[in-house]
């Protein structure tokens, strides 16, 4: 200790130098170290293998008859599956883009005119919109009609009215066959 | 408190309204350390650093168990296989409990051979054991949260402990369990519990450093700081001599994490509990070993359960039992063998806990428990009778004149 003190306070400029480098670099390699470390830590709370082996959905679409509605699960949220009648489809197709508040068309938002497959979640605060049931309120455009702060969707799952700033989400999906689906 | 003056304005504006940066740099840079601390010195700061990494690893663990007896052992297999990283967060936190065991017990040996637990420092002492008695509570508790055979069947004999107790015994043990016996309302109460306790560990560490702070570290000689040529400033000196033993530390702990993690762990705990079939031979974990042969080495019930308790609480009364007045075990030849003897002692009756208790186990317990509690008269004798060699001047003066005459800069050698 007493032979370390001497030298220290007779060290010359170059080992000044020295010892800043030394001194940076060790630093730096725990400063790394200890981010890398943290890495394990805040990875765990992502979603885990089991999780992410739920994260798709098979649907047999046969027992939906036209004009009727599902909802299903798919990663923990309600997907709506909605087999649309010829009226709707129309009603869907001949608005004017430049009159909705995140024009898309049609179209673009189903794979067969028939299905629409959508994340009934609603794009305001996350409620579930009602007009899956016959019963329920469907709003002035024959879609979903939102209860929580009064969104209403068209039968595109479109935001038409009401405080949502886009429409309802389209899931990826793929048709397996004429009468089921693979959601996610 | 807030004597110190910061460049920085805004450091100041916040020190003279709540000084955690004075007291930092009272605490934790200027504190003024005995210049002459060994590696044995290092162990009380990779304790703490211990903790952390226990609390770290437990609370990100917890966010992925279910204590619930039908569930609970499955979120543990969960955690190992498909949670991210979840099996690095197990066995750091399954290895961070042999690692912090090993660091403490080496902590309180350094303070038995330095006599640190003397005058002033008996309430720094007594905070360091019921730190321990509360680390060993949590880590009892902790081993039954996964939930397999030795998991419940260790918490069924360690509790059943209390049944010894006359009267209430059967009471007692009653309301630990919630129950008729060890079952869900049990491992609920245990996980809350240690959950709960690593935070109250945490505030008595800083109630340790308090005491510590105040009475000062002791050091290798055992002799009172005369003035600042016996201390060093805690950074960078300090600072940098712990962080190296860290260095060391996390070689073996985190050698023990990737190559061979269950080294410490029983296989039986990955059978899930049965509460209907006892493992052939039930060991706790090493940490607890000594006292479990002390326990099995009564042939009375409440005896053994008096004296396992009592190997532990007899520590408390060590500043008075301990007659020298010399603390450092450097200064005092007999005290220093006994000593050893005492260390070893430990070991082997840590190895009869893990043997099955038949044939030539049982005398074998009973001498080395015997040997065990005639330390503490021992201690008191031999304070008596031994001649301690001289103690230096002052912590600074062998070293100053070990630096004019050549190398003999041992005190005990020249006196």
């Amino acid at each position: 200790m007493a032979d370390s003190l001497t030298s220290a306070s007779n060290g010359s400029p170059d080992d000044q130098s020295r010892r800043d480098f030394l001194l940076y670099a060790s630093t730096a390699v725990g400063v790394t170290g200890t981010g890398l470390a943290l890495w394990p830590f805040i990875h765990s709370m992502n979603p885990s293998a089991d999780t992410l082996a739920m994260s798709s959905t098979e649907v047999d679409l046969t027992p939906i008859a036209e004009g009727q509605a599902i909802t299903v699960t798919w990663r923990g949220k309600p997907v709506f599956i909605r087999h649309r009648t010829a009226a709707e489809i129309d009603a869907a197709s001949q608005v004017t883009l430049t009159d909705l508040r995140d024009p898309e068309s049609d179209e673009t938002r189903v794979k067969k005119p028939q299905w629409l497959i959508l994340v009934g979640i609603c794009t305001h605060l996350g409620c579930i919109p009602l007009g899956q049931k016959p019963s329920d309120p469907r709003g002035e455009y024959g879609g979903w009609y939102c209860p929580c702060h009064g969104s209403v969707y068209d039968t595109s799952g479109r935001i038409r009215q009401g405080p949502a700033p886009a429409n309802l989400a389209v899931p990826n999906y793929t048709f397996l066959s004429d009468t089921s689906v693979r959601i996610g | 408190m807030s004597s110190h003056k910061f460049e920085n304005k805004v450091i100041q504006w916040l020190d003279d309204r709540l000084p955690i940066f004075s007291v930092l740099q009272h605490d934790a840079i200027d504190y003024p350390t005995p210049r002459n601390l060994n590696y044995w010195w290092n162990f009380g700061s990779l304790a703490g650093i211990m903790l952390v990494i226990m609390l770290l690893s437990g609370i990100f663990l917890a966010m992925a168990y279910t204590p619930n007896v039908n569930l609970a052992f499955g979120s543990v297999e969960r955690i190992m296989r498909d949670v991210n990283y979840g099996w690095l967060l197990r066995y750091l936190h399954m290895n961070g409990a042999t690692w912090f065991f090993v660091v403490v017990y080496i902590h309180i040996f350094r303070g038995l051979y330095y006599g640190s637990y003397k005058a002033p420092r008996e309430v720094l002492w007594w905070l360091g054991l019921i730190i321990y008695l509360v680390m060993m509570g949590t880590a009892f508790m902790g081993y039954c949260l996964p939930w397999g055979q030795l998991s419940f069947w260790g918490t069924t004999v360690i509790t059943n402990l209390f049944s010894a107790v006359p009267l209430v015994g059967d009471a007692v043990t009653t309301w630990l369990w919630g129950g008729f016996s060890v079952d869900n309302p049990t491992l609920n109460r245990f996980f809350a519990l240690h959950y709960l306790l690593p935070f109250v560990l945490f505030a008595l560490v800083f109630l340790h450093l308090v005491a510590l702070h105040t009475t000062k570290s002791n050091n290798p000689l055992g002799i009172d700081v005369k003035g600042p040529q016996d201390t060093l400033p805690f950074h960078p000196y300090y600072t940098i001599k712990d962080l190296f033993g860290l260095g060391i530390l996390l070689m073996f702990y985190l050698g023990f994490v990737f190559y061979n993690p269950n080294y410490f762990a029983e296989p039986t705990n990955y059978i899930p509990a049965n509460p209907l079939v006892t493992p052939p031979h039930i060991v706790p974990e090493w940490y607890f070993l000594p006292f479990y042969a002390i326990l099995r080495s009564v042939p009375d019930k409440l005896g053994g359960v008096i004296a396992m308790f009592g190997a532990i609480v007899i520590f408390f009364f060590l500043p008075w039992i301990d007659s020298s007045k010399v603390r450092s075990a450097t200064f005092r030849p007999i005290y220093k063998q006994i000593f050893w003897i005492f260390v070893i002692d430990c070991l082997v009756l840590g190895y009869i806990g893990s043997q099955p208790p038949e044939g030539i186990m049982v005398p074998l317990g009973r001498v080395f428990s015997v040997a065990y509690f005639a330390f503490f008269p021992l201690l008191w004798v031999i304070g008596k009778l031994e001649r301690p060699k001289p103690l230096p001047q002052s912590i600074a003066a062998p070293v100053l004149k070990g630096s004019h005459a050549s190398h003999s800069d041992k005190p005990k050698e020249k006196a």
